[in-house]
């Protein structure tokens, strides 16, 4: 059981060196004089987009929840929203600048795989070791020692300096040890990053084997899928604050739609329309064909519709790309070529679900006359992410590919 | 009764974490629980040390035999130090080996904050351990050279009857104790402070060096007639003194003194561990 009252943490930004022995002078002599610490006055919000206004940052702030016995927590958010900071507290690694953080049982936490490793130390005595230094008493890793060489499968090697071992040997070696632990409460940064798709199965599973046994985890990833799955209530932070605690799933809609820089919509008066002499565009906009608002999963189809003018009669298409943020373009279609008299025209372009990978995608657009002459183009006019759906089966990385779609592929 | 069922919810907890801390909350039960990590650490230091060398832990009387050969050259014969009427080879060979023990000791405790930034940025475990670890595997490797000291001493007593040890012999865990405690008080109290900045780090190094003059390591107490007080108020030298009264029957063994270097060492182990655990919490940030 975990109870955290108005956890903050401020970090100081750029050197430590120069200056800080003045700050510190300062905040010593504030501090002997019983008064407040001048220096958490001044801490501004960790926003990474705008340029810091001061030398000190809330890398963490106000941050109040409970976690009982044998829930599993997620918590998501983006890079610098604090995720790690809060771990590093709860591992008490760091110490909070503010606040308290109250806990109920042993935690062990793993924010890396393999911590005190020894390259020269075998794998019989890294288990040993890794062991101890995750809180392990030698007498528990005795009873485990056989099952974690096992979950490992490194039996053959079990007395070779683990700087023989293959990379992957390393990695699930040390997250065997890990997941023998037997806390209370176990702490777990993106470690299933690491391995192939057969290892991380079995790390999640492990996972879930141990919150069902009762015990607390906290999970900390990037990955929504493997939140999803494993955790039933999720934390998201957002610039060092709690947006929102509670059900996983209306958590994690919650984060897509308020993390995810979709450009859905933009449109014009006549008189400020984007164009030439030929033609402007009065309006552009995505429409996810679902009820579920903003979010565009990978199986939502989307409608996207134009509206623009045309000033002068001619042979005109309109051409539409498709780019993803990295700069691939993935498609591009156009409509026929007509002849278009003056006046105010509609088109749209129906995307289907199931085709597009889960990636941020841009837009553009082209006026084409003649089928040859691009007499207007608008480049990123809009913008959006598609989000991978909760996954059946046991596995959580990226998928491959520009595209996504659903192929009949089965056996004959 | 009601007040008492919040006062008791308000003690179950088992972990409290928050950005004060008394200065002496010090946790020796937890140290306790953690003791197999401890002892990993010791077996760590060991056995990786000489892992893939030909003469694996003979290295360890090695490095002491031919410091001893050179002191007895250039000390003994040039410098042309006395000794007390001890011989060269066992008074250098045994002043040697307690001074390893001292400086090697305090050279790494005091680096235990910026040589382990690494794990400590990682996992929780008391920090304490990591130093009191270098100190067992310090007295490991002291242990060793000391065998030899004693088989050196042994010849010269037994064989060549040239010293007269009495029974302060039975101090030797006191002084080994006492020097270990000196160097860990030390050790913490610099890594401690040099966490933020690093300046005093430098000094460490080339201190401990010139901290062998200050103690009759190289030479006996009784060379020095002026001014002997100073050296006197080296905790080391009492500790020394009394080593080579009670294994050569040549030095100066003055229990006052003796004691004083006890009550320093007490004070500065506490300080050292109060200091240490000070700055434990927040060290990460500023590594």
């Amino acid at each position: 059981m975990i109870k955290a009252e108005g956890v903050s943490k401020l970090y100081r930004l750029g050197q430590i060196g120069t200056g800080t022995l003045s700050h510190d002078l300062k905040r010593w002599w504030a501090v002997t004089r019983g008064k407040e610490d001048p220096y958490l006055k001044i801490g501004v919000e960790n926003d990474r987009t705008k340029k810091a206004t001061s030398d000190y940052a809330w890398a963490l702030k106000d941050i109040n929840f409970e976690v009982k016995q044998g829930d599993t927590l997620g918590i998501i958010g983006k890079n610098g929203a604090g995720k790690s900071t809060l771990l590093k507290i709860l591992s008490r690694v760091t110490s909070p600048t503010q606040g308290a953080v109250k806990v109920k049982g042993r935690i062990a936490s793993l924010l890396e795989v393999g911590t005190g490793f020894h390259p020269e130390l075998t794998g019989k005595e890294n288990i040993y070791m890794n062991g101890a230094i995750l809180g392990m008493t030698r007498k528990e890793i005795n009873r485990n020692f056989d099952e974690i060489v096992n979950f490992a499968g490194v039996e053959l090697y079990i007395n070779t300096p683990v700087k023989r071992y293959s990379s992957g040997m390393y990695v699930r070696l040390a997250f065997a040890v890990a997941a023998h632990l037997e806390p209370e409460i176990l702490i777990v940064d993106e470690v299933l990053a690491v391995g192939d798709a057969e290892f991380q199965k079995k790390c999640l599973g492990k996972m879930g084997d141990v919150a069902s046994h009762g015990r607390t985890i906290i999970f900390v990833s990037h990955n929504m899928q493997a939140v999803q799955s494993l955790c039933k209530s999720t934390m998201y932070l957002k610039a060092g604050q709690l947006q929102d605690y509670g059900q996983t799933s209306a958590v994690i809609n919650k984060y897509l739609s308020k993390e995810v820089k979709n450009c859905l919509q933009r449109s014009w008066e006549r008189s400020d329309a984007p164009g030439n002499d030929v033609v402007s565009l009065l309006s552009a906009q995505i429409i996810p064909r679902t009820d579920d608002s903003d979010v565009i999963l990978i199986s939502t189809a989307i409608d996207i519709e134009f509206r623009f003018v045309v000033h002068k009669e001619m042979d005109l298409c309109l051409s539409f790309l498709l780019y993803t943020t990295s700069g691939n373009c993935i498609f591009n279609v156009g409509t026929p070529t007509e002849v278009l008299k003056p006046g105010e025209y509609h088109s749209r372009l129906k995307i289907p679900g199931r085709l597009l990978n889960d990636d941020i995608y841009t837009i553009n657009l082209l006026f084409v006359k003649d089928t040859s002459v691009i007499v207007y183009q608008v480049e990123d006019l809009l913008t959006f992410e598609v989000a991978d759906e909760v996954r059946t089966a046991q596995w959580y990385g990226k998928w491959p590919g520009a595209i996504r779609p659903d192929l009949d592929f089965s056996l004959l | 009764m009601i007040e008492e069922t919040l006062g008791n919810d308000a003690d179950n907890w088992d972990i409290l974490i928050t950005s004060r801390r008394s200065y002496f909350d010090f946790n020796i039960r937890e140290l306790w629980r953690y003791r197999d990590l401890l002892m990993m650490f010791v077996k760590k230091d060991i056995i990786t040390v000489y892992k893939q060398t030909i003469l694996g832990p003979i290295w360890f009387v090695v490095q002491p035999i031919l410091t001893t050969l050179m002191f007895v050259v250039v000390f003994g014969n040039i410098a042309n130090i006395g000794t007390d009427g001890v011989p060269q080879i066992l008074f250098y060979l045994g002043s040697i080996t307690m001074w390893n023990y001292f400086s090697e000791t305090l050279n790494i405790t005091s680096k235990t904050f910026t040589d382990n930034a690494s794990i400590f940025g990682k996992v929780y475990f008391p920090r304490l351990i990591l130093p009191l670890s270098k100190v067992v595997s310090g007295l490991m490797k002291f242990l060793i050279q000391f065998a030899l000291f004693l088989i050196v001493w042994l010849y010269y007593l037994l064989i060549k009857k040239s010293i007269s040890p009495n029974v302060y012999i039975m101090l030797i865990p006191v002084l080994l104790a006492a020097m270990a405690a000196i160097s860990l008080g030390f050790g913490l109290f610099i890594t401690s402070v040099t966490t933020k900045y690093r300046d005093l780090a430098f000094l460490v190094s080339f201190g401990v060096q010139l901290l062998m003059y200050a103690t009759p390591v190289i030479y006996p107490l009784s060379r020095i007639h002026h001014h002997r007080i100073w050296l006197w108020l080296n905790p080391l030298t009492s500790l020394f003194e009394t080593f080579k009264y009670a294994f050569f029957g040549s030095g100066t063994f003055s229990l006052p003194w003796l004691l004083y270097s006890l009550a320093f060492t007490a004070v500065l182990l506490t300080l050292g561990i109060v200091v240490f655990n000070k700055v434990e919490k927040r060290f990460i940030d500023t590594a």
